[in-house]
């Protein structure tokens, strides 16, 4: 293209220095609103769990109920996490590598999925595993949907897709000429997986599954919807405090420790993803 | 290729078959299948009847998708033009200003969204701005639960954009305005399309921040499909989500339509 040629600079000899500081007043407006909405609310909670000077702290850290919630959150997202990268490990590869008819509308599926709520999930359990569904009327009431595994397979249901996307699109880019000649040197399936295939997309498959533990930790539409009674979790607890008690300073506790655990988590997670380069895209 | 035997492949292919269909695909079927059954007592529903879907389609549950719909349109819209202007912003600002305005409109993909609403909750029910029981701290929710997304898709199209077109453009005598109106908004018209079409998607199913901050006068869809299912109304709770599911399809198609050829490559 004629523009390419173009691409050196000749529009840029008109001062840029002075431009670029003039121009940056531009970005004011949008992180002005963001301050007011996102900032200052955030402020405000850290202030709030301090109503009670540290009394509320030592209460809320002290009690039973939220070490449980602190630790049932954690072991549901791993779990999930691990279902998810196991689940959506398996998908990717047939449909990358083991492909049949059709398999592109799969993948355009996948896509799809990832925008939908997660409620849906929660809600179709009740007709497959529920007393009176699917499950329950071939093997009778399992009590399945009170425990925190119905959370983790929900939530490994909703979350695969967010594995698969960056998968997908990693195995897309491995040459079949590479699984060919791996194979015709005698590489059985499981060695070509093993040595070509997955180190090759390592860096999407720690993106997805990063993304999809911070998702996880912060999941509460399948959780509420769910309503199990032994699982409750973090960003359940805040919901409970909060709304169903109006017990704000404690609910405030939760949602900072809730939140230094995720951006903890996020600040890893992009700081490991940068050094490996590449990967970023899924967390956008 | 993985697999060279016929057997070989035909067992995978069950395999995948039989987890897709189990544990990706069934929940959403059987949400679509419950939205038209009168009962479900054994393995498939039985008595096929539409009165959930009308009672989805009326009354209160029907205000709650004027609801849902009207907040998904103002929260998706500001966001996308918030996070559209903060992108084109930080691509001409110096690097330290722009990876600060990166994070901080990252920041609410990290943070979970019923934080979201309790701040919010926390901030506006106060001096000097007062919002609690108004729709606009819901629409403010989705503004900011939304603006992460919208910012990130658009970032992402001007990476691959090439900066020389506009440059040429200004070389010739353009004005900043007119550069921005005739060049650059026309080489995002794609991704801005995609993001508002994620920003509504996302919009119509949310639940954690809105079920945080909702007034009694501004309930969206999830809200009602919750308060459906928390009476055992699950039938019912089905079919308007099917409901929603059909309208988010339709938003987003038409949207899709908008959107033309990819210019960015």
């Amino acid at each position: 293209m004629a523009v390419e040629a173009l691409s050196t600079p000749i529009a840029l000899g008109n001062q840029a220095p002075p431009q670029k500081v003039s121009r940056s007043v531009w970005l004011l407006p949008p992180l002005l609103v963001l301050a007011g909405l996102v900032v200052y609310p955030l402020v405000l909670v850290a202030g709030e769990s301090f109503t009670g000077g540290f009394a509320t702290w030592r209460e809320v850290i002290g009690s039973v109920e939220f070490r449980d919630a602190l630790v049932r959150t954690i072991q549901i997202a791993v779990c999930s996490t691990i279902g998810c990268l196991l689940v959506g490990t398996f998908l990717a590869v047939v449909i990358s590598f083991v492909p049949f008819p059709g398999a592109r509308v799969i993948s355009g599926l996948v896509d799809a999925m990832l925008a939908l709520p997660s409620f849906l999930v929660a809600l179709s359990f009740t007709f497959i595993y529920g007393a009176a569904g699917v499950l329950g009327s071939l093997v009778g009431d399992s009590g399945f949907l009170a425990t925190p595994w119905a959370v983790i397979v929900a939530e490994i249901t909703f979350y695969t897709p967010f594995v698969m996307r960056p998968l997908l699109g990693a195995m897309a880019q491995i040459p079949r000429v590479q699984l060919d000649v791996a194979a015709s040197l005698g590489g059985g399936p499981w060695r070509v997986l093993r040595q070509v295939v997955l180190p090759e997309v390592k860096p999407a498959l720690a993106a997805g599954g990063g993304l999809t533990l911070l998702l996880t930790l912060n999941e509460f539409g399948i959780v509420l919807f769910l309503g199990a009674r032994d699982t409750t979790t973090l960003p359940m607890l805040v919901h409970t405090k909060g709304i169903v008690m109006f017990d704000y300073p404690a609910a405030c506790v939760i949602a900072v420790v809730q939140v230094l655990l995720s951006i903890g988590l996020y600040v890893a997670l992009r700081a490991a993803l940068s050094r490996q380069g590449g990967a970023r895209a899924a967390l956008d | 290729m993985l697999l060279w035997t016929k057997p070989g492949k035909i067992v995978t292919w069950i395999a995948f078959a039989l987890v897709f269909g189990v544990l990706v695909l069934a929940p959403f079927i059987v949400v679509a299948a419950a939205a038209f059954a009168g009962s479900w007592n054994g393995v498939f529903p039985s008595s096929p009847t539409t009165s959930h879907l009308a009672e989805a389609l009326s009354g209160d549950e029907l205000a709650s998708l004027t609801v849902s719909l009207q907040t998904a349109f103002l929260g998706g819209l500001l966001a996308v033009v918030l996070g559209t202007w903060a992108a084109l912003a930080a691509r001409n600002a110096p690097k330290p200003l722009a990876r600060f305005a990166d994070a901080l409109h990252h920041l609410p993909i990290a943070v979970p969204s019923v934080v979201v609403g309790l701040s919010l909750l926390v901030a506006f029910s106060r001096q000097p701005v007062l919002l609690n029981g108004t729709k606009w701290i819901v629409v403010i929710a989705h503004l900011v639960l939304m603006v992460a997304f919208s910012y990130g898709t658009v970032a992402a199209a001007l990476q691959r954009t090439n900066d020389a077109y506009a440059e040429v453009a200004a070389s010739l005598g353009a004005s900043p305005a007119r550069v921005l109106w005739q060049i650059r908004l026309p080489m995002l018209r794609p991704a801005i399309v995609s993001a508002a079409s994620l920003s509504i998607a996302l919009s119509m199913g949310e639940v954690g921040a809105t079920i945080m901050v909702y007034p009694a006068s501004w309930r969206t869809l999830p809200v009602s499909v919750f308060a459906l299912t928390d009476r055992g109304q699950t039938f019912t709770a089905a079919a308007e989500s099917l409901v929603l599911l059909a309208v988010t399809v339709v938003l987003v198609v038409t949207l899709d339509r908008l959107r033309g050829r990819s210019v960015e490559r």
